[in-house]
């Protein structure tokens, strides 16, 4: 078996006296798409923060592509491949939608020590922004809107147009479908199963039909630890996870 | 198909005479017979830059600096010094010659003020909100203390600089000929902002403002261009520290002082944070409140500050806001 792309090991977090992550071990393989579930508070978007370096661990390691990540500095991260959604949506709320995409093209294209020339009408970044957006199914009417305007669906679709900018080799979601519609939760069901094996993709979420859905491997975090790893149909049977997560989802 | 129309707006139609106007002021002032007008648009313009150096950084990058007559005051000084060495006929440190050759004292102020501006911003970029205005002001406030005690250069009771400097071709004894440099200046400036804001590294400052975080996320670490940004700053307002030196031909501690620094702030806000023209405007109706509200009254701070503040309340992004027809897109990034 090939070694995987993202290697957590013995991860450490602790906010005062709360461990936010406890021992957390976690691979994710090249070109899967590895699910993360679990409670609310069992430390998902604690995780994908040290991941993605926003948050410093308190103790463990990360390997991404075989190299010691663990106290790269997080834009390093982004050029390496590792790129992310917010739970909660971080957009430039003032620039048009198309303007946001942009920007995140122009971090590509190296340095942005360029002074002179106007960044707004440049076709280097525009063009492929237009192409990212469509990719990511934000509706070419509202690319010209601020992103402060935009509907929730259409900002976490924009989010997402924003991560697959990077190029990434990991594309790390933290609960895409949150705050989605039906109709508009299958259309990102949809655009995630077009991403499915171009990246190896690491998918928080509490939507369980898209989990089963999409996912080739499903890991499931409770109070900070990996309470079990495997194929979906794997967990669905596990009693422990039953016990712990899936039922009490179930029953409320 | 998806490329927006753009037409000049109405905004950029009202330049060109507006500029015509600046410049024929001086003749107009003369045939009116109010030749001090001249030296009062010189100080709207002189503060008109500084006010602009600091939008660059308030206004677009969201930094909230409180100490900018820091590098007002490094500009206005490095003309008083090197002044003062060349008429002494005693090199600086021993080894740098006083001069009164303008190009040569504009040139020096912006890289004093460049210098000061990467040490104290390389140091108060680690902070944010309310803890980068503290350490900026702290920062001001102490090189206003050093200036003070410096009694070399007169301490407490500034310094004067009774020779004008000296610009190829300029006589700049000539009021007139002064304000059109400051002019030209100003325009020069406006025009490096105007395109700056708008380029690659406009955009990232812009984003910095809005959120650093998605910037991280973009693969993006804000603090080298925010730096740069605070460096251009603290450039623009040595600048015109420079032209007041000359104008004024006095500089003291009074330049660094921090209601200096408010004073730059309030012509920012007042005439519209994050627009290119807002903080010409913002410096236009300060001082020229200031000295007319000062002929009529001795309390005019009184008078002052409720107007600054009906401004505040009533017109959100100040007089640009105003300026703009109602329903206009009013985008702070402008
Ligand atoms: N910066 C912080 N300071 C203190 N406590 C924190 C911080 N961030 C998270 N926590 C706590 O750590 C625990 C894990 O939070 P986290 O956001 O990682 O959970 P999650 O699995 O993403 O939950 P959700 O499904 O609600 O998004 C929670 O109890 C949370 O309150
Ligand atoms: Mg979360």
């Amino acid at each position: 078996m090939t070694a995987p792309l993202l290697l957590v090991e013995g991860l450490h977090k602790r906010f005062g006296g709360l461990r936010a992550t406890d021992d957390l071990s976690l691979a994710v393989r090249m070109g899967e798409l590895h699910a993360l579930i679990g409670p609310n508070g069992a430390g998902k978007s604690t995780a994908i923060g040290q991941i993605t370096g926003e948050i410093r661990p308190d103790a463990g390691r990360i390997l991404f592509a075989g190299r010691d990540i663990t106290r790269l500095p997080p834009a390093r991260r982004v050029r390496r491949g590792l790129s992310r959604t917010f739970q909660i949506v971080q957009l430039l709320d003032e620039a048009t939608t198309l303007e946001n995409v942009a920007l995140a093209v122009q971090a590509q294209q190296g340095h942005s020590f360029r002074f002179w020339r106007d960044a707004r009408r440049d076709e280097r970044l525009r063009q492929p922004a237009r192409l990212l957006l469509l990719q990511a199914g934000v509706e070419p009417a509202l690319w010209e809107r601020p992103a402060g305007d935009l509907s929730a669906g259409a900002r976490k679709q924009l989010e997402l147009a924003l991560a697959l900018a990077a190029a990434p080799r990991l594309l790390l979601l933290d609960e895409p479908m949150a705050g989605l519609g039906p109709s508009e939760s299958r259309a990102m069901t949809e655009t995630l199963r077009g991403l499915k094996g171009r990246m190896a993709i690491l998918l928080v979420e509490h939507d369980m039909e898209a989990v089963f859905a999409l996912a080739d491997r499903v890991s499931v975090l409770v109070d900070g630890r990996c309470l079990a790893s495997g194929p979906p149909e794997e967990i669905r049977a596990d009693p422990a996870v039953r016990a712990a997560y899936l039922t009490e989802d179930e029953e409320g | 198909m998806f490329r927006r129309a753009r037409r000049p707006s109405p905004g950029w139609l009202v330049l060109p005479p507006l500029l015509a106007l600046a410049i024929a002021l001086p003749w107009a002032a003369e045939a009116l017979g109010t030749p001090a007008s001249t030296g009062l648009a010189t100080r709207m313009a002189i503060y008109a830059i500084a006010a602009s150096a600091l939008n660059l950084v308030l206004g677009y990058g969201g930094m909230v600096s409180f100490g900018h007559a820091a590098f007002f005051g490094l500009g206005g000084y490095t003309v008083g010094i090197l002044y003062a060495h060349w008429s002494w006929q005693e090199p600086l440190w021993g080894f740098i010659p006083g001069t009164t050759s303008l190009p040569v004292t504009l040139l020096a102020a912006m890289a004093v003020g460049g210098a000061g501006a990467a040490l104290i911003g390389a140091l108060s970029l680690r902070t944010r909100g309310v803890q980068f205005i503290m350490i900026t002001l702290a920062f001001a406030q102490m090189l206003f203390f050093l200036f003070v005690s410096l009694k070399a250069y007169g301490g407490d009771d500034g310094l004067s600089v009774r020779r004008q400097g000296e610009f190829p071709g300029l006589n700049l004894r000539d009021a007139a000929q002064l304000y059109w440099l400051c002019l030209s200046l100003l325009v020069a400036w406006l025009l490096l902002l105007w395109r700056v804001t708008r380029s690659r590294f406009g955009q990232v400052l812009s984003g910095a403002r809005q959120s650093e975080r998605r910037l991280q996320a973009l693969g993006i670490a804000p603090y080298p261009y925010k730096l740069a940004a605070f460096i251009l700053s603290g450039m623009g307002a040595a600048l015109a520290g420079a032209l007041m030196a000359n104008y004024a031909r006095f500089v003291s501690p009074d330049m660094l002082a921090w209601t200096k620094s408010g004073e730059l702030m309030i012509m920012v806000i007042l005439g519209g944070v994050g627009t290119l023209m807002g903080p010409v405007l913002g410096a236009i109706a300060l001082v020229g409140l200031e000295y007319w509200l000062a002929a009529l009254t001795e309390h005019w701070q009184f008078v002052l500050g409720p107007l600054l503040i009906a401004v505040v309340l009533f017109a959100r992004g100040g007089l640009m806001a105003l300026l703009r027809r109602p329903g206009a897109p009013g985008r702070a990034q402008a």
